[in-house]
């Protein structure tokens, strides 16, 4: 059937902020779908709240809307474009939820509009656990012996049919939320409660644990005329029982037989028939290992992370054969984008094994519960293609850029025990797999390991094939290193930076070697056939191998480094400005070539750049990229922290780096070197010490005085940083920090409690550009990735503004920037501003800046990067002048994911995701970006409030902001007394009693500012924990509390706030 | 051991072996099936060829006593870019290595897969030596390999006497051109009893066992060596309906005055498209094929195509337009591969009840 022309004009729903469970993966399917629909003629309209996203870029879609994913908002977008058709199934489990209240709200029939792709029946088939099981039952699939509940109660009476372990999943919630698996009655009830609470409607099932089982999912395709394909199938290498967003997982199966991959691939195309889906889904069954019993766990009726992995492992692309399908377009009429002339109707043949690796938060968050179970706690994923398990396994490790010593992670294990060892994998952690290698290496066999883990014995003798070639290669030494061992090493997969630690040599010895066997990867193409036909897609994968499939060109070529995958702190907004570099490089007619290795990005789509290598983000692995392509230049400024860190080494092996010199990014790194530059400049920055003792650190917080602002010298993303008040927390800090890092001091400031800015500027040499200055609504000593940030700035004065120009200016043209930087500046209480660091890079505010302000400031950098001048842009130097609309950036947490990871807001940066509001007014903007970001303040009712000692002053403001707003006031013992000091009336709540009331919902929201943080002990974070677990609003800053007090009354609105489109804002300065 | 692979072209590959180091000459032909190793080893299609997995780990799960398409391997030799020597399922008997060891089937291990792929696609299905490393002599090797052929394919794997499978309320002739397990199986389960005829038999043995149909089967070699067994196709049409799979496909074009041709690299795998044109419906099929018929050589007044690759447009299946019968290229009893086309023996079952109505006999 031919594209449908009845529908011209399609309402796409974006997923909304990155948060666990619901990730980049979406701005892939999500970009890729509107640049398929726009390819037939299609216009197409897009929501989506989240700012760092391509998808949201204006030449994604005919016109974008950064607006709440919020029922009303979305009314207001329809009734505004009057779409022909709405596409919910690109915007994730947020996508379908938001096409579910459409429906139920009437908009859709009273405005005749269609919802494409999947119907919403499907949809209900699929994700409404008890619809779900009938229908699978009447079609003879098996799933676990379940039961739907809706109370303790029942649920409670489901355990005298079915024995422990119990598994518990809630309905509608994303990754898994609130779930878990219950191993006796506590733990049962416990998970229970929680899970009930989460669900939006209240329902959860309770099954039958199939854990220990093989975990197998088939991403299954089907058109409007039935034809029916599987892309790919993928193997959990964790049996079930852990989420598939936290297993390791090989793609394609690996131990199935061609009678079960065929028992499950034809039940898949059963199942998708039977729900009547019209695009992708992804089903998931678990398979008895000791037989051809199977059940269903689940179908998720849409793209996932798991079809953004499938495409991204077969080259065949899900969301845009998805998008096809929705417009009336058959798979035997698409073509296969990958080999030009096949049709999309067929099924991908791999000739490698991929394997995805999560990326968990753990090492910024070291408090939170490490264990992984069937509630994801990855932020992101890496994926690693290779012609072994081993290799691909191996390189993806290493792309997991976790700075591990040795790529098995045989150190993080090395005072443990044997017994200790076995104990620890008795139950999944983030960290199991490295110690499997340490038991491997400490000679307990696979099959002990297998009666202990349940992870298939194939995979686990692939685990002892690897460390024992890294014994054979240490018990060699340099001396007996010879070709034969050398290229098996490679081929296992193992760096050369790991070969010089086993071999106990300097990394030059092992690259003297290589250079002398010699020895280099040869690169594969990802065609989708394996082979079979001529491919055109410049998709490519290193590996130790004869026949080398690149194509060389003679033009001229750039490479930029990616950001690898999303983590706290490096998230999406540097995919964003990767892909924006790469854009503006073929632009300027050079080939693009970018390497990155996060399968979840738009990124690492193949039509993005010239040509794409899926390798590791290593020094070795781009490095050998570079000697392949001979680029003329690399690009290090927009891949975050990963890619600047590369500068260095790449410039030591006569690489040149592109843009701002790695002089000046070492000024702006080096504590030494930054402080001489910012004296010769005479601009102020607060005062501080380096100390490489406790003792030593005590007298500096002395001279400088408490409260102080403490980090390792080396940080990332505010990582291990702390205020810290007194000598006490001193200590405990400096006794912590020393695990940390041996070899680096730690940095001691002053820590001034004053207002945060922010600049994003381009420099090319000379002249400087600013784009815009951001204030933050919360006091420095709140991570900037967590502050709502506000542009332009509302309270600033100009004098003030001036002067931060004025320094902007001095340092970008000292620094001699080429392209992006960041500066973060702090005001004191007498308006003096400080600063507190430079980012010779993009920073996390550039899609935020870049899309209210129009200014194109990725692609703006990369020309200058390329030699042009602002001049010649067109752009003129100085403070860009303000709009009418004002833009405000919220983060958005990821906190009932992580058990036992504290909730408060300090230096240390814990957002997932982040959302913008926009609007004419800063309150309307404020507000639009507290509902976009989920917070839902009451009006009226109950508010606890418990202020650390060092905030009560400062949170008087807010108390009182409260007193007028008729809130009842509930205090602790401590902010109690205090408040009766200042005549404030309110209610004394015990601490003892104070977790009850929240239970049991006498709390309506809570305002507590921390005392001390990382102490699970401590009262406070007990009392943030179970806010969060019952889904009570918790308010950390006073800050943060009195800025959605200030904007309370528009959350009881009859007509919200106006909505704009990104052209109405952005038009593009020059 | 180190073994060396050599093309007709010259081209020398080195590996280690698994399995025998006996020195086998073969064609060499690529499978991009990514499951089902232990089917193809066994399928009788593969004689006389060496086959190259391009999915590059191989033997994974073993090899069990259950997934055999026929009672032995029937592959000259097997090249894999790694094979598994720990093997893990649950209906696991034994390694790939100790199965090839077996039956003194060499495997060579360790070579870039893909590089020999592209060479094959680029250049066509090529004549090649698997050898060891100490005795390879190039001129000598190449001398022995451009002699080789694929002869008398039909008659070396053909049943030598007639079987009966099952039992049922129809009879099935299968004319046994090298027939894969599955296709008895699949027949079987329909509940239909199937008597395995060798290659050669014609109409009057057929019509002894008075069967309902008959089906004729998959085969290795070139179709048209196969002179006998096309005369006697064309007895059978029009006495029983016939539904005929890969090389049964072929001959019944030959036997209508069609023709074949070999293809460049031929179609080895899991995952190719055909479009059913009368249910306007694509399939994903699993195929195992060198020659194919050529399309314009199909006689368009007694036949049309029903089915097409939509790769490359080969013709994938023909029926006669006044007689019960109906031919595909592709393998609809899987095994390995994709079950989408299991219809298939279904509507060989509405055919031959047809039949039995007299429904052809208006046509004729």
């Amino acid at each position: 059937m031919p594209k449908r022309d009845d529908i011209k004009k399609v309402l796409v729903i974006g997923s909304g902020p990155i948060i666990i469970g619901q990730a980049a993966e979406f701005d892939y399917s999500g970009t890729q779908a509107c640049r398929a629909l726009r390819e037939e003629g299609i216009e197409v309209v897009l929501i989506n709240s989240n700012p760092a996203t391509i998808m949201t870029d204006r030449e994604t879609a005919d016109r974008v809307y950064i607006e709440p994913l919020i029922l009303e908002y979305v009314k207001k977008v329809i009734i505004k474009e009057k779409p022909d058709g709405i596409l919910p199934s690109l915007g994730g489990q947020t996508g379908l939820n938001m096409a579910m209240k459409l429906s139920e709200d009437g908009i859709l029939d009273d405005m005749n509009i269609e919802l494409l792709g999947t119907s919403l029946s499907s949809i209900k088939k699929a994700e409404d656990r008890d619809l779900f099981k009938k229908t699978m039952i009447e079609i003879g699939e098996n799933i676990a012996t379940s039961r739907i509940v809706t109370s303790i109660e029942e649920g409670t009476a489901f355990t005298k049919e079915c024995p422990f372990p119990i598994i518990i999943r809630p309905a509608y919630t994303l990754g898994g939320s609130g779930g878990g698996i219950a191993k006796n009655m506590e733990e049962y009830r416990y998970i229970l409660g929680t899970g009930l609470t989460l669900s939006p409607i209240k329902q959860v099932l309770v099954e039958q644990s199939v854990a220990g089982w093989k975990e197998i999912e088939y991403e299954v395709m089907r058109d409007n005329n039935d034809n029916c394909i599987i892309v790919c199938n993928m193997e959990n290498v964790d049996p079930v029982g852990i989420h598939t967003g936290d297993s390791i997982v090989v793609a394609p199966s690996q131990t199935l037989t061609d009678i079960e991959y065929q028992m499950l691939r034809s039940a898949s195309i059963k199942i998708i028939r039977e729900l009547d889906i019209k695009g992708g889904c992804n089903i998931q069954f678990a398979l008895n290992p000791d037989s051809f019993e199977y059940v269903v766990i689940e179908v998720n009726p849409r793209v996932s992370r798991s079809s953004a992995l499938a495409s991204k492992a077969t080259g065949y692309p899900i969301a845009r054969v998805a998008a096809k399908i929705a417009i009336g377009l058959n798979l035997d009429e698409i073509k296969n984008s990958v080999t030009g002339n096949t049709f999309a109707c067929f099924e991908p043949s791999l000739d490698y094994i991929v394997t995805k690796v999560p990326r968990w938060p753990f090492d910024k968050f070291n408090t939170a519960n490490r264990s992984i179970g069937t509630q994801m706690k990855a932020t992101g994923e890496v994926m690693a293609i290779g012609r072994t398990f081993e290799e691909s396994l191996l390189k993806a490790i290493d792309s997991l850029d976790i700075k591990l010593n040795y790529q098995l992670g045989l150190q993080l294990f090395d005072s443990k025990s044997t017994d200790e060892l076995l104990d620890y994998i008795s139950s999944p952690k983030d960290e199991t797999f490295f110690a499997i290698f340490k038991l491997l290496q400490k000679g307990i066999t696979p099959e002990k390991i297998h009666a202990i883990t349940r992870i298939d014995m194939f995979f686990l003798v692939k685990l002892k094939n690897i460390v024992d070639v890294a014994n054979e290669v240490q018990n060699a030494g340099i001396a007996f290193l010879d070709y034969r061992l050398y290229l098996k090493a490679k081929r296992i997969g193992f760096g050369d930076s790991y070969l010089a630690n086993l071999v106990n040599v300097p990394l030059k010895d092992i690259l003297l070697l290589r250079e002398k066997f010699p020895i280099k990867p040869v690169y594969k193409l990802v065609d989708t056939c394996a082979g079979e036909f001529e491919a055109v897609t410049p998709y490519y994968y290193s590996t130790y191998e004869e026949k080398d499939d690149v194509i060389q060109s003679d033009s001229r070529k750039v490479l930029v480094i990616g950001s690898g995958p999303i983590r706290i702190g490096q998230g999406i907004e540097f995919d964003y400005c990767s892909v924006h570099s790469v854009e503006a490089l073929r632009q300027l007619g050079y080939e693009s070539i970018i390497i990155n290795n996060n399968p979840e990005t738009v990124s690492t789509d193949f039509d993005i750049s010239d040509k794409l290598y899926f390798d590791p983000l290593t020094n070795e692995s781009v490095l050998d990229v570079i000697e392949k392509e001979q680029p003329i230049g690399v690009i290090v400024q927009f891949g975050g922290q990963t890619s600047i860190n590369m500068a260095g080494p790449l410039q030591s092996h006569g690489i040149n780096i592109l843009g701002t010199s790695v002089e000046s990014i070492d000024a702006t790194e080096n504590r030494e070197f930054f402080l001489t530059l910012l004296n010769k400049l005479q601009i102020p920055i607060p005062e501080g010490k380096t100390a490489f003792s406790y003792e030593q650190a005590k007298t500096i917080a002395e001279e400088i005085g408490y409260p102080v602002l403490v980090r390792p010298s080396y940080v990332l993303g505010g990582h291990a940083m702390e205020i810290i008040y007194n000598h006490k927390t001193l200590e405990e800090y400096m006794k912590m920090a020393t695990d940390i890092s041996d070899e680096h001091p730690i940095l001691i400031d002053r820590y001034i409690r004053g207002k945060e800015i922010e600049v994003d500027g381009i420099c090319d040499g000379k002249e400087v550009m600013i784009p815009g200055i951001m204030e933050h609504i919360e006091k420095a000593g709140v991570h900037s990735g967590d502050s709502i940030a506000v542009y332009p700035p509302h309270t600033l004065n100009k004098k003030t503004q001036d002067t931060i120009v004025r320094y902007t200016e001095m340092l970008a043209k000292e620094l001699k920037v080429i392209g992006l930087f960041n500066i973060q500046f702090v005001m004191d209480k007498d308006e003096k501003i400080y600063v507190i660091e430079v980012n010779p890079r993009a920073s996390r505010t550039i899609p935020v800046m870049s899309k209210i302000t129009g200014i194109p400031m990725v692609n703006v950098a990369t020309k200058l990067i390329m030699g042009a001048t602002l001049n010649e842009l067109g752009y003129k130097s100085g403070l860009y002048q303000t709009g009418e609309f004002t833009a405000v950036k919220a983060p958005v947490f990821s906190f009932a994911k992580l058990g036992t990871l504290d909730t408060f807001l300090g230096p240390e940066m814990k957002s997932t995701g982040e959302v913008m509001g926009v609007a004419k007014t800063y309150k309307e903007a404020l507000y639009k970006a507290f509902v976009a970001s989920g917070l839902t303040m009451p009006v009226n009712g109950n508010v606890l409030i418990s202020i650390a000692d060092q905030d009560k002053e400062d949170s008087l403001e807010t108390i009182n902001i409260l007193c007028d707003k008729g809130y009842n006031i509930f205090a602790t013992p401590g902010t109690y007394a205090f408040l009766q000091t200042r005549d404030i009336s309110c209610i004394q709540v015990g601490k003892n009693n104070v977790i009850e009331s929240l239970k049991n919902g006498e709390i309506d929201f809570v305002i507590n500012t921390p005392t001390q943080g990382k102490n699970e002990k401590t009262f406070g974070f007990s009392l943030r924990r179970t806010s969060i677990e019952y889904n009570i609003p918790c308010i950390t800053s006073t800050d943060t509390a009195k800025a959605a007090l200030s904007v309370v009354s528009y959350f009881i609105l009859d007509d919200q706030p106006n909505i704009y489109s990104l052209d109405e804002y952005s038009k593009e300065v020059n | 051991m180190d073994l060396i692979l050599m093309l007709e072209d010259g081209t020398i590959f080195e590996g280690s072996s698994f399995g025998s180091a006996n020195e086998v000459i073969g064609e060499i032909v690529f499978n991009t099936g990514m499951t089902g190793y232990q089917e193809i080893l066994t399928d009788p299609s593969y004689y006389g060829q060496v086959v190259t997995m391009t999915y590059p780990l191989i033997g994974n799960y073993g090899i069990n006593k259950f997934d055999y398409e026929s009672s032995k391997p029937h592959v000259k030799g097997l090249i894999v870019r790694e094979y598994c020597k720990y093997p893990s399922n649950f209906r696991c008997d034994k390694k790939i290595s100790e199965y090839l060891e077996k039956y003194e089937i060499p495997g060579l291990y360790g070579i870039d897969t893909r590089k020999l792929t592209k060479i094959l696609r680029e250049k066509g299905t090529m004549r090649g030596i698997i050898t060891q490393k100490e005795k390879f002599d190039f001129q000598a090797n190449m001398d022995q390999l451009l002699t080789y052929e694929i002869k008398n394919a039909v008659e070396s794997v053909t049943a030598r006497e007639k079987t009966v499978y099952g039992d049922g309320k129809k009879h099935i002739a299968l004319l046994d051109y090298g027939v894969k397990r599955n296709i008895i199986r699949e027949l079987n389960k329909r509940g239909y009893q199937v008597t395995v005829f060798p290659a050669d038999a014609d109409l009057s043995d057929i019509c002894q066992c008075h069967p309902d149909g008959i089906m004729l089967s998959n085969g290795p070699g070139d179709p048209k060596e196969c002179k006998v067994q096309i005369e006697n196709i064309r007895q059978f049409m029009g006495v029983y309906p016939i539904f005929a799979i890969c090389l049964g496909h072929q001959l019944m074009a030959l036997a209508n005055n069609g023709d074949t041709e070999k293809l460049k690299y031929g179609h080895r795998g899991c995952n190719h498209p055909v479009k059913d044109i009368e249910k306007d419906r694509t399939f994903i099929t699993s195929q195992n094929h060198g020659y194919t018929i050529v399309s314009d050589s199909i006689d368009l007044t007694e036949m049309e195509i029903t089915h097409i690759n939509i790769n490359d447009n080969t013709v994938e299946g023909v029926k006669f337009k006044h007689l019960p019968i109906f031919t595909v290229q592709f393998h609809p009893e899987a095994c390995p591969g994709p079950q989408d086309t299991g219809y298939l023996f279904d509507q060989f079952g509405q055919m031959m009840d047809d039949f039995k109505k007299g429904a052809y006999d208006a046509k004729k």
